[in-house]
């Protein structure tokens, strides 16, 4: 009687979103404590903006995790959909037109591969996307020489990351727009629904008649393309390219996936998870930083937190 | 089929790591300026013992079906670790070498406890671990720097009777006193049915447990003795985070080299040696052809590639297609 009183959407949801948007509140209420503009609007708008980025690539690792599989190119798929972007932005109006398409392109060339060695050749997906992170690093080195590139960032670029509307960031608004689209996609269509069955029992979808291998390729190719426009968004942020602008990015995308609920097993997570996951991770870094927490403090924190959150939810089932 | 075909079927994939190795050496030594000289062996085999102790500690948790993502980090917090302890007298320099072992040997025991008890999956527990290792060798080393004793690395690191390189010595003393002592143990059988079928392992009695979490702790220890080797080359401890991943990543690709097999159960770590051997050969044969350095990474790169898509040929032995669908 007790759990009928309450309303529908509490007991429907998942209990790892509710204690991740717990935590948001009370990093939020310690933030407070700590610094009284850490609660001023300028502030925590600044901080959309910057989870906004970590919330692209986030939906792509989600994509990924959902089917039960992992994606660890993401640091050299970011890093290579920034510095093409800006290097196609180099060759005149043409060039500046293609420089967002064309990064996002290469990106999902990059997941595309990583789709066709899981899919049709069966390889381990760590495995993989490990391999393609490695080859895309050694071609972008040989690109640019082992140095940053001078290549510098479109206009378009710029207003994307950095611009507003209302005084809402645009980053922020893409955000939206994408989480809206893949809630949709998600819950909506039968590419969706294949993704949470293929996670659950990818022999059990093959034999429901979906096209298992096809929808996994075209998962890890969104993937990758997500990255890849995750890159375009930092470097029109950071006005340009740099080596190892992506590094930063994988721990965080894993993290806010499996804080958010999604079980790493694949076939059970919701969208809305992932956007707890991203905002708490990104307000775990600002006060962190506020704190002037150095980088190791920082790594162990991110690792323990992983640990204890799978601890919680991220079990597999014991053999009997 | 007759004995000794099954004990060659068993050890093919060692095998076919070792006639790589072995011709991809013979170019190598054929191509370098000095010959086959025991000085360009010394370098060769310093450069991949390193990387052998940390294919060794890979194989020991992927026969378990397990994979360890620390493994480079584990390099790098010993690394750092014995740049501070290994030094003074050589008592405390014994000591020293000890506490680096066992700091190994617990980093390797965390994750253990993490996937066996813990029963989380092993690729993303272990990366976690790898960003708390990684933070804690970047406390011990904010900066490159630090000292070991040198009389004792340069004793490890040269050669034996102005021949045998030491370093090839110790390797062949941790598959002696390590690994052939665990895989015939029945701890390290119950590793080998755990990464089989672990199902099938836990029906037949046997302590997959203690057998996956001995395997996960020496491959600490292993890990660790890399370490020691990385500081007696550089001198230094420094938690650089690319080196450490880089580690990481050419372990895999030096296990499935050395024939070990990605899915549990099957290989050997004298095959992922030669492994590790071939894939430091490969990827020194740029240098003795002229090749521009900038093209390693990407040449290393496709190696791996190559060598995990190799793996995919299983797929020509399956005879069911719902085979293919795990």
């Amino acid at each position: 009687m007790t759990a009928n009183a309450l309303p529908q959407f509490i007991r429907k949801a998942d209990p790892a979103v509710l204690t991740a948007f717990g935590c948001i509140i009370l990093l939020l209420v310690i933030g407070g404590i700590y610094s009284r503009s850490f609660l001023s609007p300028e502030y925590l708008l600044q901080q959309l903006k910057v989870a906004s980025f970590l919330g692209v690539i986030a939906t792509g690792m989600m994509l990924v995790v959902l089917l039960g599989q992992i994606d660890l190119s993401v640091p050299w798929t970011v890093t290579a959909g920034a510095m093409m972007a800006c290097a196609v932005a180099a060759y005149g109006p043409v060039g500046v037109a293609l420089a967002i398409p064309f990064g996002i392109f290469c990106g999902a060339l990059i997941g595309a591969i990583n789709g066709i060695g899981v899919a049709y050749l069966r390889i381990p997906s760590m495995i993989v996307t490990l391999a393609t992170n490695a080859v895309a690093q050694g071609i972008m080195v040989i690109y640019t020489g082992g140095f940053s590139p001078q290549d510098s960032a479109t206009d378009a670029m710029r207003y994307l990351a950095t611009g507003t509307i209302l005084g809402i960031p645009n980053a922020a608004i893409i955000w939206l727009i994408l989480g809206v689209a893949t809630v949709f996609v998600l819950g909506r269509t039968s590419f969706g629904r294949s993704v949470y069955g293929i996670g659950n029992r990818e022999r059990a979808a093959y034999l429901s008649g979906i096209n298992t291998r096809r929808i996994v390729m075209i998962a890890f190719a969104a993937s990758g393309a997500l990255s890849a426009f995750g890159g375009v968004l930092l470097a029109g942020y950071a006005s340009k390219a740099a080596q190892s602008m992506g590094d930063a990015y994988l721990l965080p995308a894993i993290a806010a996936v499996v804080l958010g609920g999604t079980s790493i097993l694949g076939g059970r997570g919701s969208y809305m998870g992932t956007v707890a996951g991203v905002i708490l991770i990104t307000l775990l870094q600002s006060i962190l930083s506020v704190m002037q927490m150095p980088e190791a403090g920082r790594q162990i924190t991110y690792g323990l937190l992983i640990i204890l959150m799978l601890l919680l939810y991220g079990r597999s089932p014991a053999i009997r | 089929m007759k004995d000794w075909q099954y004990r060659l079927a068993e050890h093919r994939g060692t095998l076919i790591a070792l006639a790589i190795f072995i011709v991809m050496f013979a170019i190598y030594t054929a191509n370098h300026p000095a010959g086959f000289t025991a000085n360009v062996v010394q370098t060769a085999a310093n450069k991949g013992a390193l990387l052998a102790f940390v294919a060794i500690a890979q194989t020991l948790v992927v026969i378990t079906a397990g994979i360890d993502l620390s493994v480079g980090m584990i390099l790098l917090l010993t690394n750092c670790l014995a740049s501070w302890v290994v030094v003074g007298s050589p008592m405390e320099t014994a000591f020293g070498a000890v506490l680096v072992l066992l700091a190994g040997a617990a980093c390797g025991a965390l994750n253990g406890a993490i996937v066996i008890y813990g029963r989380l999956q092993p690729i993303v527990a272990t990366i976690a671990t790898g960003a708390v290792f990684y933070g804690v060798a970047l406390l011990l080393r904010p900066f490159p720097g630090g000292s070991v004793n040198e009389d004792l690395a340069d004793a490890l690191t040269g050669k034996i009777f102005g021949v045998v390189p030491a370093s090839l010595i110790v390797l062949l003393a941790v598959i002696l006193l390590v690994w052939i002592p665990f895989s015939h143990s029945v701890y390290g059988r119950a590793a080998y049915a755990a990464g089989s079928s672990e199902p099938a392992a836990y029906i037949s009695g046997m302590p997959i447990r203690r057998g996956k979490f001995l395997a996960y702790t020496l491959a600490g220890l292993v890990a660790a003795i890399g370490g020691l080797f990385l500081t007696f080359f550089s001198y230094t401890g420094e938690a650089a985070y690319a080196s450490g991943n880089a580690y990481t990543l050419f372990s895999i690709a030096a296990v499935v080299l050395g024939g070990v097999s990605l899915f549990g159960g099957k290989g050997s770590a004298v095959g992922a040696v030669f492994g590790a051997l071939a894939f430091r050969t490969i990827g020194d044969l740029l240098f003795v052809f002229d090749l521009d350095p900038l093209w390693q990474p990407l040449f290393q790169g496709l190696i791996l590639l190559a060598a995990v898509s190799l793996g995919a040929f299983a797929l020509f032995r399956v005879k069911n297609r719902l085979e293919w669908f795990l």
